[in-house]
């Protein structure tokens, strides 16, 4: 029986270390994302600046994760490539003991900056942070910088996400036919209730006959059930439809069959059906993360907080012109994102 | 809400989105309920749908020949169903952990693929629906069964087919017989590895196939780790189905049903009654429900247990 027990062992022990290897394989060597650089370049440091980060999706998702993903790739296009700044990233670590242990190993390599890109990942954060005063670290969507519990080392990031929602409600309520808009939700809170809650206020502020039909997934990465959720919103007369969260993807899916625009937000979401997404809010975190590494550059390494909005760049409106707009709705749009940027306009209710 | 909920237009929505959304769970668990009526559990279901999804989409993407993508995702299933027949018939290894390591495997495979030929996901037009001439036309009950694309109906089809085999042939009796009592079976010429492999081979094949089936006919992307837990699911519905394939595919329709009816239910409450978190339960309620009341008649006494000659 030993000779059984063995070749036991060792079976089980190939096939789980096959698919750990694997699993890790695929998190690493990042192919480079062009970006055009940006203005207010971060300051060149004499040394290679490390930065790693943590992310609970794949960083090609479309959305949440490669914002963070592509940001940081147009900052090292901007520093001179990886000489100037070096990236290591784990995704799709959608447990927290995981990327909390991943959060420590990078923290104890020596990274000048750690991103826990999530908002999950706030309690272990902090518990680590304390741990290695040396090192900043960011975490996002937040707004909690962790200052209060007497960290001086933790940066937070939020995203103003409803105003890109509101400015996206507006184009929504210009285009449609049958005053129907469907709203595929992943989980009621965050940034993605923000967009939410500013996409129907966009959306029946310009159009008082609109209806804004919306739903919730319950998680972040449920791809067929956002596809189920944006297929029910069609059936209910939808020929609209946003939504928010990775597993978008399925959702876009059936808007390009069902021949509908879709608006997308966090990344750019065009590429994923040209003929399907007529716009994208986009988070562009690269203006924080040159102010990050400037500041940890200059000894401050944390205790600030934040925020992208419209009027700092850090949404951005990308329209798609594969899907046909209507000006009268881009200038709408625009008038309402000027608003909101000039103090005018509460994108939420 | 209430009128507005038994209106026919959210009621054949319902059922038609029911059936649509039961495919993936369909195809994985018939095949997985072959595997288990042998005696093997494969718990790897859900890493071979992401294998199978991913050689789908990038088969799609590259010839934007949907039928050579299916076959080869269920080729693909075909290879990790020999592997995971290898582990658990010849190496005897321990089931549960060896599924996982598969899953792991199938996670890391198809995302380290995705990555590395892809890098990036692009819609493309999956199967269409073809309406059944005159059946098609009949009204509600047209829309709700026969306006689905092909792979909809290909799975349910697979149910009378699943049963007849497992029920009325000599191969579904050399099955059972093997997961009932794999040394009776032997004594009596049949080769439990044999069967073990067929059966574990074709689950194999069978989630590719349900793993493809959520680029090529529902979602039209991919994403990395898009199965979500449907390969899990799957598994647990070979349980609740009693596995019987009747049963296997009322489990499948069951749990799509509720899961569209909390939709559903969703988009017509305006006011947020019921809060989505509550709407959201509906489908795991049922299913733990159903599970405590339901009896085990058929379970494969062999279950999970390896087979070796002489040592019973």
């Amino acid at each position: 029986m030993s000779k059984i027990n063995r070749r036991k062992f060792l079976t089980i022990a190939g096939t789980l270390s096959a698919g750990a290897a694997l699993t890790a394989c695929a998190a690493p060597a990042p192919t480079a994302a062009p970006a055009a650089p940006a203005g207010g370049a971060a300051k060149p440091a004499a040394k290679q600046f490390k930065v790693a980060m943590v992310c609970p999706s794949a960083v090609t998702d479309a959305a949440f994760s490669q914002s963070m993903f592509d940001a940081i790739k147009a900052v090292q296009k901007d520093m001179g490539g990886e000489s100037g700044l070096l990236l290591k990233y784990s995704d799709n670590v959608f447990q927290v003991p995981n990327a909390a242990a991943a959060i420590r190993d990078y923290a104890g390599q020596g990274f000048d900056l750690v991103i826990a890109h999530g908002t999950q990942y706030g309690n272990s954060l902090q518990e680590i942070a304390k741990d290695f005063p040396n090192v900043a670290f960011a975490w996002g969507t937040a707004t909690d910088n962790f200052e209060s519990k007497g960290l001086k080392n933790v940066f937070a990031y939020n995203p103003k996400a409803e105003e890109g929602g509101y400015v996206l409600g507006v184009l929504a309520a210009k285009i449609t036919k049958s005053n129907v808009v469907g709203v595929c939700g992943p989980v009621e809170a965050g940034d993605a209730k923000t967009f939410v809650d500013g996409f129907k206020k966009g959306v029946t502020d310009t159009n008082k006959a609109a209806k804004v039909n919306v739903t919730y997934t319950g998680n972040f990465s449920d791809v067929s059930l956002m596809a189920a959720a944006a297929e029910t919103h069609t059936k209910a007369g939808a020929d609209v439809l946003t939504g928010s969260s990775q597993s978008v993807v399925g959702a876009i899916g059936i808007a390009k069959d069902k021949k509908i625009v879709w608006f997308g937000t966090q990344s750019d979401q065009a590429g994923l059906a040209p003929d399907t997404v007529g716009a994208s809010q986009v988070y562009d975190w690269s203006g924080i993360v040159k102010e990050m590494i400037n500041m940890i550059n200059s000894g401050k390494k944390g205790a600030v907080s934040f925020e992208t909005t419209l009027k700092n760049g850090g949404l951005k409106i990308a329209y798609n012109d594969k899907v046909n707009i209507p000006a009268d709705a881009k200038a709408a749009a625009a008038a309402a994102a000027k608003d909101i940027a000039d103090g005018k306009l509460k994108a939420l209710p | 809400m209430l009128s507005e909920f038994f209106s026919l237009t959210v009621l054949t929505g319902i059922a038609y989105s029911g059936i649509r959304l039961a495919t993936p769970y369909l195809f994985a668990a018939l095949g997985e309920m072959f595997a288990q009526r042998s005696g093997v559990v494969n718990l790897g279901v859900e890493g071979i749908m992401l294998v199978g999804a991913f050689t789908g989409f990038a088969v799609a993407t590259w010839t934007s020949n949907l039928w050579l993508a299916l076959f080869c995702a269920a080729v693909v299933g075909i290879i990790m169903g020999l592997a995971m027949s290898y582990i658990s018939v010849n190496m005897q290894a321990e089931q549960g952990i060896s599924g996982i390591g598969m899953h792991l495997f199938g996670l890391g495979l198809s995302s380290l693929l995705f990555k590395k030929w892809l890098g990036s996901t692009k819609a493309i037009t999956g199967f269409q629906p073809i309406k059944i001439p005159i059946l098609g036309d009949i009204p509600i009950i047209g829309e709700i069964f026969f306006n689905h694309n092909i792979l909809v109906y290909i799975a349910f089809l697979l149910v009378p087919i699943a049963a007849w085999v497992l029920n009325k042939t000599t191969f579904g009796l050399k099955i059972r017989a093997v997961g009932v009592k794999p040394e009776a079976a032997d004594s009596l010429g049949v080769s439990v590895a044999r069967i073990r492999y067929s059966c574990v081979t074709f689950g194999g094949m069978m989630a590719g196939i349900a793993g493809a089936a959520l680029p090529l006919a529902l979602i039209n992307l991919f994403q990395e780790n898009m199965t979500s837990g449907i390969g899990f699911i799957a598994v647990a519905l070979v349980y609740f189905g009693g596995w019987s394939p009747t049963g296997v595919m009322l489990g499948a329709l069951l749990f799509s049903l509720v899961n569209a009816l909390q939709l559903w239910i969703q988009v017509l409450d305006k006011d947020k009654v019921i809060p989505s978190d509550f709407a959201l339960m509906l489908p795991y309620i049922m299913t733990i429900a159903v599970l405590a009341f339901g009896k085990r008649t058929n379970q494969p006494a062999a279950l999970t247990k390896p087979f070796e000659r002489g040592s019973h």
